[in-house]
């Protein structure tokens, strides 16, 4: 089992014929994910590497069965993008896509109220189910199928958690970036409670970073709501404050959003907190040790 | 992006938010001609991206032209030191004259993005010419806040309440309502990230006016507001930021001595927290980003290497969408264009990771391949 995606879900790419969505298609499918069709407006019709292209989602979804789809569309379209695949009624949107005005995602943000679509991202790296379903531009082979969950603001810093748990021997349920942005589809929150829920997820390593309250929110959710155990890291200890750090929503502003008091609230709600980045699998690995939870999470 | 407080107030003018009469002034002269338009007397503010400006003897009272020419003789070239500029101040090079005002009273006036509704809010506040975090921690209660729905904007009802909440005089809470709107309208627009009046004041004429303003800009936005990129003032930045971003690199100037280059801004921090840890000091944050190109990380890397204090190089690589070919490529060219002399230290792992260190190994540079994140940085705080 495993949260979001799994080896049944039936995925678009929404702008498979630029150069990210075809790269990054071509790598989902030989990892074993179903590409069922892609869109790119004025190419409907043609295929690319095979997999048959639309004009809308709306005809791919029709012509398909897609559930999921996938957003390599550039920052000015990106917005426009969600929303006509959330208008198509899909389960899942994963939006990849750096660098969208934040003014368009409050308009999504408000689009999507009400509706069905549950959106991720954007500027994430996508979703992963290892051994079922890749979805986005994460290396598939740092991965393994298991019990760990990983949920995560950065992209690569998701990877490093990933590979940390590979090679001590601790499969990943499902990884899930959530994004950098300050306004975006997925909380930690909403992660959590599906972690929480998911039978074969026995722990997760949740990965923060300055700016914003989300994590110190979601320390007092896991307080007081989460039966696993979770083990936490946070970027930009060394970080100057009034500086957007890379990602738009990691910057310390008016004092609030530090690591210090995000490691403080995690720590006293009960979550073990990696001292460094290296450290985030060891962990894990420790207090699985001492919950005697190791066995069942070790990669048979 | 941030703009000067007379570049904002244009721009607030232009959506008919109502701003004190004045102009920019580089040069004493040109002071002296613009406090003759406002008859003689004003206002002269020092012109730098930095709050605090008032306490640090930046806002000066001329109540003659004399007067206006000594303080502007003062300010021009003078470096100001805010709680904002850091120890090393800022360089004033520009004025504001502007009118002098009858303050009856100040109030504050907000907007940003809310990363929790993810809508818009405006925040408003009796207490105005105080810092809001300070007014946040000490009287929360104090500040009043408007959710606004991107549907239909802020309502007219939402303006009223907060003019009502913080104080404004009842005869008018009209110009107030029409000033929030204006300011508003303004945010949306031109796709702000902050938009800060601080003070509004009411005037004995009966003016409802914003006596400071402080307007920052979503960079991802900027691509849609030419006119806003036009007001950048590249003075007020660091000239390898400045070059950084012509290729699109997210770089920050920091104090240390290890370069970073690292892919994904996670990282990028995780790796400046990971140095810190094992003794060492970052010279700056470098997210290189995901499609980066062999041409980007030359530059990157060309960026780094032209910082004086650089002692060595730490390049931290976790490819997903960028892949370790290109980077090792970039890194091999930069290096022989400008002649490694300093320690570097490479960690690669990721898409087309074996490929990448094919690259490194054979191109019979001095480099040191590490294993881990934790292991690369002991390396490089070990090597400088």
């Amino acid at each position: 089992m495993s949260i979001l995606i799994n080896k049944d879900t039936r995925v678009i790419t929404q702008g498979i014929t630029g150069s990210a969505g075809r790269f990054h298609t071509q790598q989902a499918v030989e990892y074993g994910t179903k590409v069922v069709g892609g869109t790119s407006p004025g190419k409907g019709g043609t295929k690319v590497d095979g997999i048959p292209v639309f004009n809308t989602v709306a005809e791919a979804v029709k012509e398909t069965g897609a559930n999921v789809s996938v957003i390599y569309i550039p920052a000015a379209g990106a917005a426009d993008a969600i929303m006509e695949a959330v208008d198509a009624e899909l389960d899942l949107v994963i939006c990849i896509t750096e660098g969208i005005p934040v003014l368009d995602m409050v308009k999504v943000k408000r689009f999507m109220e009400g509706r069905h679509t549950r959106l991720i991202g954007p500027n994430c790296p996508g979703v992963i189910t290892p051994g079922e379903c890749k979805i986005g531009i994460m290396p598939g082979y740092i991965h393994t199928p298991g019990k760990v969950g990983v949920v995560s603001r950065s992209g690569t810093l998701t990877y490093e958690a990933v590979y940390q748990l590979t090679n001590l021997g601790l499969g990943q349920s499902t990884a899930v970036g959530i994004g950098g942005d300050p306004v975006k589809g997925t909380e930690f929150i909403d992660v959590l409670e599906m972690f929480n829920e998911d039978p074969d997820t026995e722990a997760v390593i949740m990965i923060g970073e300055i700016g914003g309250t989300a994590e110190e929110q979601a320390a007092e959710w896991i307080r007081d709501h989460m039966t696993k155990p979770v083990v936490g890291f946070v970027a930009g200890a060394t970080a100057p404050p009034g500086r957007r750090m890379g990602h738009a929503g990691a910057i310390i502003s008016g004092g609030s959003g530090t690591a210090a008091s995000k490691i403080a609230k995690m720590e006293a709600c009960g979550i073990r907190v990696a001292p460094t980045p290296s450290e985030m699998g060891s962990t894990l690995y420790k207090v699985l040790e001492e919950r005697g939870l190791l066995e069942r999470c070790r990669t048979k | 992006m941030n703009i000067h407080e007379y570049q904002a107030k244009a721009v607030l003018a232009s959506y008919g938010v109502a701003v004190p009469q004045g102009k920019v002034a580089f040069t004493v002269e040109e002071a002296v001609e613009a406090a003759k338009a406002l008859g003689g007397k004003g206002v002269v503010k020092a012109q730098i991206h930095a709050g605090g400006r008032g306490k640090a003897g930046g806002v000066k009272l001329a109540k003659s032209l004399e007067e206006v020419e000594q303080h502007a003789r003062a300010l021009l070239g003078k470096t100001l030191v805010t709680h904002q500029t850091g120890p090393e101040g800022k360089v004033v090079k520009r004025l504001l004259i502007e009118q002098l005002t009858n303050i009856q009273k100040e109030y504050y006036i907000g907007l940003v993005v809310d990363r929790n509704t993810g809508r818009v809010v405006m925040m408003a506040s009796g207490e105005g010419g105080m810092e809001i975090e300070e007014v946040a921690a000490r009287t929360p209660e104090k500040i009043f806040r408007a959710t606004i729905d991107p549907a239909v904007g802020l309502m007219p009802y939402q303006a009223r309440q907060l003019a009502y909440s913080i104080g404004i005089p009842s005869e008018l809470v009209k110009k107030a309502v029409s000033f929030m709107t204006a300011l508003y309208n303004c945010f949306v627009d031109k796709d702000c990230s902050i938009a800060e009046i601080n003070p509004l004041v009411v005037t004995a004429e009966g003016d409802v006016m914003a006596l400071d303003a402080k307007l920052n800009f979503d960079d991802n936005a900027l691509y849609r507001h030419p006119e806003i990129l036009e007001l950048r003032d590249l003075d007020e930045e660091d000239p390898k930021e400045i070059e950084a971003s012509k290729y699109g690199l997210n770089y920050i100037a920091l104090d240390g001595n290890i370069g970073c280059m690292v892919n994904g801004a996670g990282l990028a921090m995780a790796t400046m927290d990971t140095i810190k840890y094992y003794g060492g000091e970052p010279a700056n944050f470098l997210d290189v980003g995901g499609g980066a190109s062999e041409e980007k990380v030359t530059e990157a890397f060309k960026i780094i290497l032209s910082d004086p204090k650089v002692k060595g190089i730490l390049v931290n690589i976790f490819g997903g969408i960028m892949k370790c070919d290109v980077i090792a490529s970039g890194v091999v060219a930069a290096a022989r264009q400008v002649g490694l002399d300093k320690p570097l230290v490479v960690r690669l792992e990721g898409t087309n990771v074996e490929l990448g260190k094919k690259i490194l190994n054979e191109s019979g540079l001095n480099i040191v391949a590490a294993d881990s994140l934790a292991d690369a940085a002991q390396r490089i705080v070990g090597l400088v």
